[in-house]
């Protein structure tokens, strides 16, 4: 038989808010375990939450980001369920009414673009961390459980797509998409070792033409891309195996092993929390006015599928340039300041610059295009030269390198070492000359008809001329010289 | 029984004996720790700590000569021991929080530390604020002072009898469901609860989130006016917390300017309430009503129209369905509010346990007493999936099916409703104890108003015989539109100048 796989995602968005989503406290990562927790997080009794605007704007940007729905009016619910690092045993969240609905994911699988419908995102707090292995009480000595509460309270945004999704590159292509997304509108670091982006994987699988969903399990917290890839492949194997050997899929709660490359059970549906959801009476609904959503509007940064177009309108550049050019906002901004530093018409080289030569190097030494050495202006500077004819693109490379390490502008590198290309037509013909008297065998083989033996003799100039020589004039003067 | 305030008829009395050095802040406080320690038997206080109150006393001291810029400078408050406090103990009247000290004040006892009272302490309270008698407390029954067989109400017993035994001018209580009308009113006292949000919550240990709102309880309703005020205004840590009012900034002044206006507007001091339309609900004056209360709340009412108001008959049919309505909404915040107290982090720990849930579940059980077990139990059923759409949101129609009846009354018919705050005077201590919704059937009279969000206040009316024969405090109470809490007050003052049961003290006079 074969069979149609199903998957929808479920991520925990944590935002880039300096303070926690119903109280005072850092968000910031990494500190000594309890300092980062005020009364408010270890939930002591009279304290009351208020909710942070700043998450509140971070929702709105990925809702008009993304064309969804944003509710003018949605409400804060409690989920209740007891967990020693859920310090009021039940958790912030939005319910029955998200604050935003609907919208697209814009991706490319298999170099086609494609779009993944959204069902919602809501705001909600994060836990603290239990932490199981390893931990001695500081009073007995004894092994117990720690409880940090650093984390509890963090803003998250829980980005549900629908189950639109039919293969594991598909489901990939759409996390890295939402990823990219969420990075470029500045809501989350996405950092995905420290948690800030976690994925939880709705997967089923059915006969081909079969309407119904199959029966689903959920892969949660699964932290990389890769990850996610090897869970889903697993787990679509595991599932059509038992179908196949007459089995029933079980609907659970999985965990991804990355040590072992397999999930695993974690907790069933008849295990599943009832978690008696109902409207925080500590929250006013949350309103959001047009005012609001135009204030932030105002301050979002291009969005990269508009941005994507407008480089193919307006520098004539192919969509996958453009596609590529847009995998972060830093890189984009990149390509335009070259761009306004170049005369008109010279996109593709800066493109093709970018894409090539100065995506190798970073990628070489490991680091971030905000990190590069070698500005954008100062890349145009260099290009500029290729396009006047001082230098070649060849010898630009290794006047690229030299700005790399020593940090000089192009021209000084140029100047100091005498790479300036020769284009006086008198120096050309000069060498030409002497290499036809010097290689008069391979003259001949020219005339007999050989076209390889032009292209040696093209060699022969460049080199006498140290690479300096422009090419395109070394070939139309020793055409000339050869035919005329 | 005397004690050192028995010389003082109000709060500005006392503040001008203060101002002028008849007596210094300081010996009064050393007096009154001693009343409460000869009174220790009514079981009031729960937290006294002589030199916490004395070091505030001295404080007082210092601004005492500036009675206008420090109004309630030095005069001796407590606190009910639901409003958490850095210095005293905070148990919310539980096991689970017996040895509790919170590391912050809540906002209103700021407040009140910020003008300078002296606070003698924590007073008494049901457990979590659940109750109407003050029976359910791991302190043991709070005595009504006029009575020492009876309750003094709840769930601010300890508030309204230390009032009433002269221990305190004044005191802070929290009313979800009439727990500051109903004491006040059995211990006869004077009690408000404002608008919901007019005052902040945080630091106010939450039973039920949408109908806590703090009050005050005190002799006469001029005090409360200036109580009140004080502690009232928007608080950024209370997201329900309301910033405006009508207009008007929520803050403190709003209350005491609006009601000194009221006062200050009277033509006719022999008909001060000239136009004003005093609605009774029959539904207040119905079956279950003691006598001896309906004579007195009629009384009541007669003195009213005496004072120039009109008498409207009005209905408000859905009043029965207060109790059911608050019954599911109330436990069912209250199963989510009390989940915090889950032996990890504070609170009592069982001592021994084999695995984490057997940790908290024993904990939990030991911790919490029936009541409060009885109402997390009803709480987590009617929130369970399959019972929510009909009990929780069933119970949320009702709420506001009840705040219709009060707005369409209160915009058509009349300017303010009075009727009883008890349909009985206390009740013998321990003798609800075997039929468990007794006790909730004598909060009819009170719930519509938490589920409303209304203020509405509790005056001493006169007395009725309890079934030992014994005169005991009747309240009638006064309902407002939103934010009327200062014509409220207006209006009981009125009334407490040609009424003298306000005056009564147990032990003194009848």
């Amino acid at each position: 038989m074969k069979w149609e796989v199903v998957i929808g995602l479920e991520t925990h968005v944590q935002l880039a808010t300096r303070s926690k989503i119903f109280s005072a406290s850092s968000t910031q990562y990494g500190a000594e375990p309890n300092t980062q927790a005020n009364e408010v997080d270890m939930a002591l009794p009279g304290t009351l939450p208020v909710l942070n605007k700043a998450a509140v704007e971070c929702a709105i940007r990925f809702g008009l980001a993304v064309k969804g729905h944003i509710a003018p009016r949605s409400i804060f619910a409690r989920k209740n369920y007891f967990y020693p690092d859920l310090p009021k045993n039940y958790q912030i969240s939005q319910y029955e009414i998200p604050v935003v609905s609907g919208g697209i994911i814009h991706c490319m699988v298999d170099g086609e673009p494609r779009q993944f419908e959204l069902t919602r995102a809501h705001l909600e707090e994060d836990a603290g961390k239990s932490i199981h292995e390893n931990f001695l009480d500081p009073v007995t000595g004894m092994a117990c459980s720690g409880i940090d509460l650093n984390r509890a309270g963090t803003p998250l945004l829980e980005i549900v797509s629908e189950p639109n999704m039919r293969s594991a590159a598909e489901a990939v292509a759409y996390a890295k998409a939402l990823h990219a997304l969420v990075v470029w509108l500045g809501i989350c670091d996405g950092n995905m070792q420290e948690g800030s982006f976690r994925i939880d994987a709705n997967v089923s699988v059915r006969p081909f033409g079969q309407k119904e969903f199959g029966t689903r399990t959920e892969t949660k917290n699964v932290n990389s891309f890769r990850f996610l890839e090897r869970a889903i492949l697993y787990e679509v194997e595991r599932q059509i195996d038992i179908l196949e050997s007459g089995g029933k899929i079980i609907q659970e709660t999985r965990l991804y092993d990355a040590d072992r490359d397999e999930t695993r059970s974690m907790r069933s549906k008849e295990d599943a929390h009832d978690y008696r959801y109902f409207p925080d009476p500590d929250l006013p609904p949350l309103v959001i006015t047009s005012d609001w959503i135009e204030r932030v509007k105002a301050e979002m940064p291009e969005l990269p599928q508009d941005l994507r177009q407008r480089l193919v309108e307006q520098y004539g550049l192919s969509e996958a340039d453009a596609e590529q050019i847009c995998q972060s906002r830093a890189t984009a901004a990149y390509f335009e300041e070259m761009v306004t530093n170049l005369p008109q018409g010279q996109a593709k080289l800066a493109a093709n610059w970018l894409m090539g030569e100065v995506a190798a190097t970073l990628n070489r030494e490991e680091i971030a295009i905000e990190q590069s050495p070698v500005a954008a202006k100062a890349l145009a500077g260099l290009l500029a030269r290729i396009i006047d004819g001082t230098i070649s693109n060849k010898i630009a490379r290794d006047v690229f390198a030299q700005m790399w390490q020593s940090g000089e502008r192009a021209d000084a590198i140029i100047e100091s070492k005498g790479l300036k290309q020769i284009s006086d037509t008198g120096a050309i013909a000069a060498m030409i000359d002497e290499v036809l008297a010097q290689h008069q065998a391979i003259v001949e083989e020219y005339r007999a008809g050989k076209q390889k033996a032009f292209n040696s003799l093209v060699g022969q100039v460049m080199k006498l001329a140290k690479g300096k020589a422009n090419p395109a004039q070394v070939n139309e003067l020793l055409k000339q010289r050869l035919d005329g | 029984m005397s004690t050192a305030l028995d010389s003082f008829a109000s709060v500005r009395e006392l503040r001008a004996a203060l101002a002028s050095r008849k007596l210094s802040a300081v010996e009064l406080t050393q007096q009154l720790l001693q009343d409460i320690e000869r009174n220790s038997v009514i079981n009031a206080f729960v937290d006294v700590r002589a030199e916490l109150s004395l070091q505030q006393a001295q404080d007082a001291d210092k601004v005492i000569d500036d009675p206008a810029k420090h109004p309630l400078a030095g005069i001796p408050i407590a606190h009910k021991d639901i409003f958490v406090t850095r210095h005293w103990r905070t148990t919310a009247g539980s096991k689970m929080l017996a040895n509790y000290v919170s590391p912050f004040d809540a906002t209103v006892v700021n407040a009140l530390n910020n003008a300078q009272t002296v606070s003698l302490g924590k007073l008494s309270c049901d457990e979590f604020a659940m109750g109407s008698g003050n029976e359910h407390c791991i302190t043991g029954p709070v005595l009504n002072p006029w009575d020492h067989e009876s309750v003094p109400g709840g769930s601010s017993g300890g508030s309204a009898a230390a009032v009433a035994a002269g221990l305190v001018m004044a005191a802070t209580g929290t009313d979800t469901g009439g727990s500051v009308r109903q004491p006040a009113a059995l211990c006869g006292v004077s009690g408000i609860k404002p608008t919901y949000g007019v005052v902040s919550r945080y630091g106010m240990i939450a039973y039920a989130s949408s109908l806590d709102q703090a009050g005050v309880l005190a002799r006469n309703a001029d005090d409360l006016a200036l109580l009140l005020d004080t502690i009232s205004g928007f608080d950024p840590r209370d997201a329900t917390s309301i910033q405006s009012c009508l207009g008007q900034a929520n803050a403190p002044g709003r209350i005491l300017k609006q009601y000194q206006a009221a006062l200050d507007q009277v033509e006719d001091h022999s008909k001060p309430l000239k136009g004003l339309r005093v609605g009774v609900p029959r539904e207040y004056l119905g079956d279950g009503l003691d006598q001896g209360v309906a004579s007195a709340v009629e009384k009541a009412i007669e003195v009213l129209v005496s004072l120039g108001a009109t008498r409207v008959d009005v209905s408000l049919p859905n009043t029965k369905l207060c109790i059911p309505a608050y019954y599911v909404i109330a436990p069912a915040e209250a199963s989510s509010n009390l989940a915090r107290y889950d032996a990890v982090r504070y609170g009592h720990r069982t001592s021994s346990f084999d695995d984490l849930e057997q940790m908290q579940a024993r904990s939990r059980a030991e911790g919490f007493g029936d009541e409060v077990r009885k109402r997390i139990m009803v709480g987590t059923y009617v929130l369970s999936h399959g019972y929510y759409d009909a009990y929780y949101l069933q119970a949320q129609k009702l709420r506001r099916l009840i705040a219709q009846d009060f707005k369409r009354t209160l915009t058509q018919d009349c300017d303010i409703i009075v009727g009883p705050v008890s349909p009985k005077v206390a009740h013998k201590i321990g003798s609800t104890s075997n039929d468990p919704t007794a006790e909730w059937l004598g909060d009819i009279y009170t719930l519509s108003v938490n589920l409303a969000g209304l203020p509405a206040m509790s005056v001493p009316c006169g007395f009725a015989k309890n079934d030992r024969g014994i005169d005991m405090p009747v309240g009638l109470q006064l309902i407002g539109n939103y934010f009327s809490e200062a014509q409220l007050l207006a209006i009981a003052t009125q009334y407490q100048k040609h009424t003298d049961w306000h005056q009564r003290r147990p032990g003194v006079s009848k």
